[in-house]
């Protein structure tokens, strides 16, 4: 979910609408963006799944942690919180049988 | 490999308060500074925070901290330093060099001197589901919301009572989540009380002496068990958030990759560079400042930033020492103040402490065994 009209700061200012996808999946998401707020924005909290399965999604959204990795299509594994939004871009949830 | 290499007079690690007051004063003495941050914007924690901040003038007290980042921001750029946002700084050699990954490949920096201000970052603790999505640092809760206009969740726990734990509580609330309550294992709110007075007046309860048993769901947070430490009986709480506010650290590799002594100070938020009152690491030429150099305040950060400038100013040349001398204490003068009152006290006892422990050679070995012990002994 976005945050709407803000008390404080308003209606903060958003990049251009564009769409990603997640694992074929479209998803609509604004230009600039950490990928990580994208899919938070779409109530989606998991990045990948462990080896044993579990999933893990963004602790700490400034580069530190690793738990928000996923795989970009033309870049390999990347950290999804320090990764601005490109249009057309093609994620995929690693682990969890999928990758 | 052959690595472009660049000399500068004075390198800034980090953006932040510290950075940013540092690299002011340093280009006013007529040390012109060179300022790296991984972020995209300067300002380092400021640009997340929303609220009025205390303090005094010269620390911009009653603006709200991206307020005050935009013009620390603007003061250096006007002061004559350069800024590189983006930049990443991955290593800090023995031999006095920097390792930068500015984005497009990496890259070599020769500083004749060094100010590290890389901040602090988040405690963690583990507890069953603790890895769990849903499960984040509170910083993070208020970057998704204040940075990026994103809610992690709909309706959040807190962990901790502290300053960072109640003004997220109420960011969150302000953003448009449900927040179920902050939960406290001691016995007292350890933040300024006016921020949990507002989280009370918004119906928010405050649970001390509370703890987390569990982090519960499938695939995601539903639910967090908590246990009340005085009757031992358990509350769940269905929530699909839940954030932690439980200290932060000092970030202090790169310090320790240069090798300067490391000291642990428990006030203070753990390991930290050792340094003295003009920070002054124990490695000539290699500065410290803010959070890294104790875990405080933006309003003490940015004063301790001032002092590592003029120190960095003065060992290399460019400014008179009688007049660095005047200036420091001044700035010396309005820290003692900074740290008076019951909040500042323990911090700076702290400091009094770890300054008083000597940085000569046999201060180092003192160090190894505090390293090697793990703690520094109150004295
Ligand atoms: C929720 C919250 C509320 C707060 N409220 C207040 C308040 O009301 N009043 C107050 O005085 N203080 C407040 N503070 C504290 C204040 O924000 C910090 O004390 C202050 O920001 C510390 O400044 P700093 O410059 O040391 O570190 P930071 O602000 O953390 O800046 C460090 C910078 O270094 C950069 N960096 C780190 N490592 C690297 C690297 N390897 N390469 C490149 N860049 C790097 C980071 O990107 C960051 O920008 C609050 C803090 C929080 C979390
Ligand atoms: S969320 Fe921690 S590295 Fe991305």
């Amino acid at each position: 979910m976005r945050v709407r009209g803000h008390p404080v700061l308003g209606e903060p200012p958003r990049g251009r609408e564009v769409t990603i996808y997640l694992d074929g999946r479209p998803l609509s998401a604004r230009e600039g963006e950490p990928v990580a707020a994208a899919l938070f924005a779409s109530g989606i909290r998991i990045a990948h799944y462990t080896g044993s399965g579990e999933p893990r999604g963004p602790f700490c959204m400034i580069g530190r942690c690793t738990e928000c990795r996923m795989l970009l299509e033309g870049r390999g594994m990347v950290l999804t919180c320090l990764t601005p939004v490109e249009e057309g871009m093609r994620l995929r949830t690693p682990g969890g049988g999928k990758a | 490999m052959n690595l472009h290499e660049e000399s500068r007079p004075l390198v800034v690690v980090g953006a932040g308060p510290a950075g940013l007051c540092a690299a002011m004063e340093a280009a006013g003495a007529g040390l012109p500074p060179l300022v790296l941050d991984e972020g995209s914007q300067g300002g380092g924690q400021l640009v997340k925070q929303i609220h009025r901040f205390f303090g005094s003038r010269e620390h911009g007290a009653g603006k709200r901290g991206f307020e005050i980042a935009v013009e620390l921001v603007s003061g250096c750029l006007e002061g004559g330093a350069e800024i590189r946002l983006g930049h990443r700084v991955l290593g800090f050699f023995r031999d006095g060099r920097l390792l930068v990954d500015g984005g497009e490949g990496v890259f070599l920096l020769r500083p004749g001197a060094t100010i590290l201000a890389t901040g602090a970052v988040e405690r963690s603790f583990p507890f069953p589901g603790w890895t769990l999505p849903g499960v984040m640092g509170a910083g993070a809760a208020q970057t998704l919301v204040n940075l990026h206009g994103v809610l992690p969740g709909k309706r959040a726990l807190m962990v901790g009572a502290g300053n960072v734990g109640l003004i997220v509580a109420y960011q969150l609330l302000q953003a448009g989540m449900e927040v179920a309550g902050v939960i406290e294992v001691s016995r007292r709110v350890g933040g300024y009380l006016v921020h949990a007075e507002r989280l009370r007046r918004e119906g928010v309860p405050l649970f001390l002496r509370h703890r987390v048993v569990a982090a519960e769901g499938g695939k995601e947070v539903e639910s967090v068990l908590v246990e009340d430490m005085e009757t031992g009986a358990l509350k769940r709480f269905l929530v699909d958030t839940l954030c932690l506010a439980v200290g932060m650290a000092p970030q202090a590799e790169l310090a320790a990759m240069r090798g300067c002594r490391l000291v642990h100070v428990p006030e203070l938020g753990g390991f930290l560079p050792w340094h003295d009152r003009e920070m002054r690491t124990d490695h000539p030429g290699v500065y410290v400042a803010g959070d890294l150099a104790g875990v405080e305040e933006a309003s003490v950060a940015m004063d301790e930033g001032r002092l590592a400038g003029l120190a960095a100013a003065r060992d290399a040349g460019v400014l008179d020492p009688g007049k660095a001398a005047a200036r420091m204490r001044e700035i010396g003068a309005r820290l003692e103040l900074l740290r008076g009152g019951p909040f500042g006290e323990p911090r700076r006892r702290a400091k009094e402490r770890l300054c008083s422990l000597p940085g000569s050679a046999r201060g180092r070995e003192d160090g190894d065994r505090v390293r090697r012990k793990g703690r520094l002994k109150k004295r």
